[in-house]
């Protein structure tokens, strides 16, 4: 019989050895509905979209798609008519086109490449995403390459969209557009589960949200009986909202220690601006704005077409000259840039400090001791960071950019793909520095990590084109991010 | 701008291989007759059918090393199935026309059981072949004991060694192979699977792919296509030395490699990989028509595909790991 629930999963559970990743858990989304999936993480909510892609079968537990029994695993095709994903992970071929890449494994028995193309640029006009069908998607922006995920996901026909973390790498303008989409398809009867950790999201597009924590479900409940203290709640288990910290209790700066003089690159020209001790400063803006080209050259990554950046008089050019004046950084992105998967807790805490003689018993006591004062959950220093959630994972690399004691710390995208709780303990441990002395230089879209900020920068198309001192509103800075009330 | 050139990539090698012409034609009267160039084809066909093999191979993601020791094994096997004792067989002596099957048949197990070990045991490609290498090439020894295979039946020596419209039959075997994997590989949805399985696992296996059966599948055809090249040798030949194919994979990766196919898998086409070899043939013929040492052939023979690696390198642009 046909039910009006897209997808109703019931009793659902999977292990992972002797860790439990959904322990009985189940989820029911009904027919034109946009149902939010949250939770921290390693709440289980990655293992329930393997699930409900058929991508894994479960221990235990029935998925069923409008009341009927979910197709063998095997049978992918059957799986792709129910059920359409954009992953966490990128799942395109980098090396095929954008039409291939959209169409894959749909080009036909033979693939006819001029109607192929056709095809792509119709879908892509379509969803109003400004690409070649012809560019090869390793050219491709990180932005343009999500959109044509998302294109991709939407044009199956499927009636149950699954979006895990869809606007993680996107900016404001691209997340609206989004939302629109979504919206029409909804309005068609197409059903969305929407994975998010930005709770405003949850608000602004769906009717129903899930709640799962430590593997288990927690509640569900209608969006509007559920205001954003309680969601927090039943996500982390304590009562109270978010508790960030705030730049207002922190005493007065000291000398100047981070001099970056019109500096031009990559993205951004003749950007002036100074960091003193214990001051912390962000820089905000879209992700066309220059901001993240800039901080990665502050701390050496890329070359400066123009102009200097020194730390306490030390010039910084690439970075090696960056760790040696002190610099630490928290990079863009942890899994390619940050961490070194395999290794462990410990060899990753004290990767980047220089000259130094590896000991055994000495790499453990530093893991130990990162393990305790930045609150990462792990079994112990040896363990490999690839079994630590993503907020954990991110502690470590905090550990690792402190660990040679810096004198400018640079953040880049801090609390990305975070959970709340994680969110509080790092930026607590920016605000901690902060008040030791450390300077440092937070990048980020998020209101949140801005809070912890003396003054924000916003940059726009390369420039700075607005400053705020410590009591800006959401609605002035968001205004200024967008271009909009110069 | 990188997409514009990215789509002629393919073409890299055909100016080298024109320069190449032209510098033969140069250093010597011999090199531009048909004779010659006929013989380079020749000599390049069994290479070329293994080349075609590993570059399928290597688009999915994964390498064969053991492919040159089935150029030899294959047929081995298959002939000493046929021939009397007398001349080194095992004195079974089946009919003559089970010599071609028996021989495929070997090429087509010795992929499968690659597949196996690498898919279902999730072993290291790389020391499976390896293993499987050393291992054929001792198990050839074994069975001829260490004897050269002599009387080779007609039927089997025929395809190396017959004349189709004043081409050998070996240029035109492999011209059609070749042309119907590059058919496949740009408009087959099976076809393009291989570059999506290759080029991002997950990503194919999202999209429905079948990974592991495209794999497999993938390592059989090699191991087939090593068979054909040791028919087409054997008829070369007319005889199976034990050292058949010995040392033959290195040129292999080379002419894969600078015909622009990426070891990390996903990337690079047949025509490239075809290219790559005719230009190893030509160096190797030159080099030749100059009467370069026997001492320093092999040197000049290595440093050439270094140059020529440097020479792919800037010419795409791309590291090739």
């Amino acid at each position: 019989m046909r039910s009006a629930f897209a997808v109703e999963a019931a009793g659902v559970s999977v292990r992972f050895g002797r860790t439990v990743a959904l322990a009985d858990v189940g989820i029911r989304v009904r027919e034109g509905e946009t149902h939010a999936l949250v939770g921290r993480n390693g709440a289980g909510k990655s293992t329930l979209v393997s699930v409900l892609t058929g991508m894994r079968v479960p221990d235990a537990g029935d998925v069923r798609f409008f009341g009927v029994p979910a197709p063998p695993v095997a049978d992918r095709a059957a799986w792709r008519a129910r059920v359409s994903c954009v992953y966490q992970r990128s799942t395109v071929v980098p090396d095929l086109s954008v039409a291939e890449n959209l169409f894959l494994n749909r080009q036909g028995a033979v693939v006819r490449w001029s109607r192929l193309r056709r095809r792509a640029a119709e879908l892509l006009e379509q969803y109003d995403v400004a690409v070649s069908p012809d560019a090869r998607v390793a050219d491709l922006t990180v932005e343009q390459r999500q959109l044509v995920e998302i294109a991709r996901a939407l044009s199956t026909g499927a009636r149950l969209i699954v979006l895990d973390e869809p606007t993680a790498q996107l900016d404001g303008p691209a997340i609206e557009r989004l939302f629109e989409r979504m919206r029409s398809l909804r309005a068609g009867g197409v059903a969305f589960l929407f994975i998010s950790h930005h709770l405003q999201e949850v608000y602004e597009v769906c009717q129903t949200v899930t709640v799962y924590r430590d593997a288990r479900h927690v509640v569900t409940a209608r969006v509007a009986d559920l205001p954003e203290p309680g969601l927090i709640e039943a996500m982390t288990g304590d009562p109270g909202g978010l508790a960030v910290p705030g730049a207002s209790g922190r005493g007065a700066v000291g000398e100047e220690v981070l001099a970056v003089r019109e500096l031009s690159g990559e993205a951004f020209a003749d950007v002036s601006l100074t960091v003193r001790a214990g001051e912390v400063v962000g820089l905000a803006g879209s992700a066309s704005s220059g901001k993240h080209q800039l901080a990665e050259t502050v701390y050496g990554l890329r070359r400066a077409s123009a102009g200097s950046v020194t730390v306490l008089g030390v010039p910084v050019k690439d970075v090696p000259s960056a760790l040696r004046a002190g610099v630490g950084c928290v990079p863009r992105d942890r899994h390619h840039q940050g961490l070194v998967l395999n290794l462990s807790v410990a060899e990753n805490a004290r990767l980047s400090v220089l000259d130094r003689v590896v000991r055994r018993t000495a790499l453990h006591r530093a893991g130990r001791a990162a393990i305790t004062s930045f609150d990462i959950k792990a079994d112990g220093p040896a363990q490999p960071v690839s079994d630590l959630s993503g907020g954990n994972q991110q502690k470590v690399v905090l550990a690792r950019a402190l660990a040679a004691d810096p004198a400018v710390l640079v953040l880049i995208n801090p609390t990305a793909g975070v959970d709340v709780k994680s969110k509080e303990s790092l930026l607590g441990v920016v605000d901690a520095r902060a008040r030791e002395g450390t300077a440092a230089v937070v990048v980020s879209d998020e209101l949140d990590d801005l809070r912890v900020c003396d003054r924000v920068l916003v940059l726009f198309h390369g420039r700075v084109v607005r400053e705020f001192g410590r009591g800006w509103s959401d609605q002035e800075l968001i205004a200024a991010v967008e271009g909009m009330g110069r | 701008m990188t997409g514009r050139l990215g789509r002629y990539q393919h073409l890299a090698l055909v100016p080298a291989i024109v320069v190449l012409l032209v510098v033969g034609a140069v250093v010597s009267p011999i090199f531009l007759t048909a004779d010659n160039l006929v013989a380079v084809l020749q000599q390049q066909s069994e290479l070329s059918l293994l080349v075609l093999g590993q570059a399928l191979i290597l688009i999915v993601g994964k390498m064969d090393l053991s492919l040159e020791s089935t150029i030899g094994i294959a047929p081995a096997l298959a002939i000493a199935l046929v021939i009397p004792a007398a001349s080194n067989g095992l004195g079974v002596e089946l009919g003559a026309w089970t010599a071609i099957p028996v021989c495929l048949l070997v090429g087509a197990l010795v992929g499968g059981l690659n597949g196996l070990l690498i898919l279902k045991l999730g072993l290291s490609g790389f020391m499976v072949t390896l293993g499987m290498l050393t291992m054929l090439r001792g198990l050839q020894e074994a069975l001829t004991k260490g004897q050269t295979l002599f009387d080779v039946p007609a039927s089997f020596l025929y395809l190396g060694a017959a004349t189709w419209l004043g081409l050998p039959a070996a240029v035109w075997i492999c011209v059609l192979l070749f042309a119907a994997g590059i058919a496949a590989l740009s408009y087959l949805r099976v076809g393009r699977a291989l570059y999506a399985v290759g080029g991002n696992k997950e990503a194919a296996l999202a999209a429905g792919i079948r990974v592991d059966r495209v794999v497999w599948a993938v390592l059989v055809i090699g191991g087939v296509l090593a068979a054909v090249a040791g028919i087409l040798m054997t008829g070369r030949l007319g005889t199976v030395a034990v050292t058949q194919g010995d040392g033959m994979i290195f040129k292999v990766f080379a002419a894969a490699v600078i015909g622009g196919i990426s070891l990390q898998g996903g990337r690079g086409t047949l025509f490239g990989a075809l290219s790559g070899v005719l230009l190893l043939g030509l160096v190797e013929n030159i080099l030749r028509l100059l009467s370069v040492s026997g001492f320093y052939i092999n040197a000049s023979y290595g440093a050439v595909i270094i140059v020529a690696l440097v020479v792919t390198r800037f010419a795409t642009g791309k590291a090739q790991e």
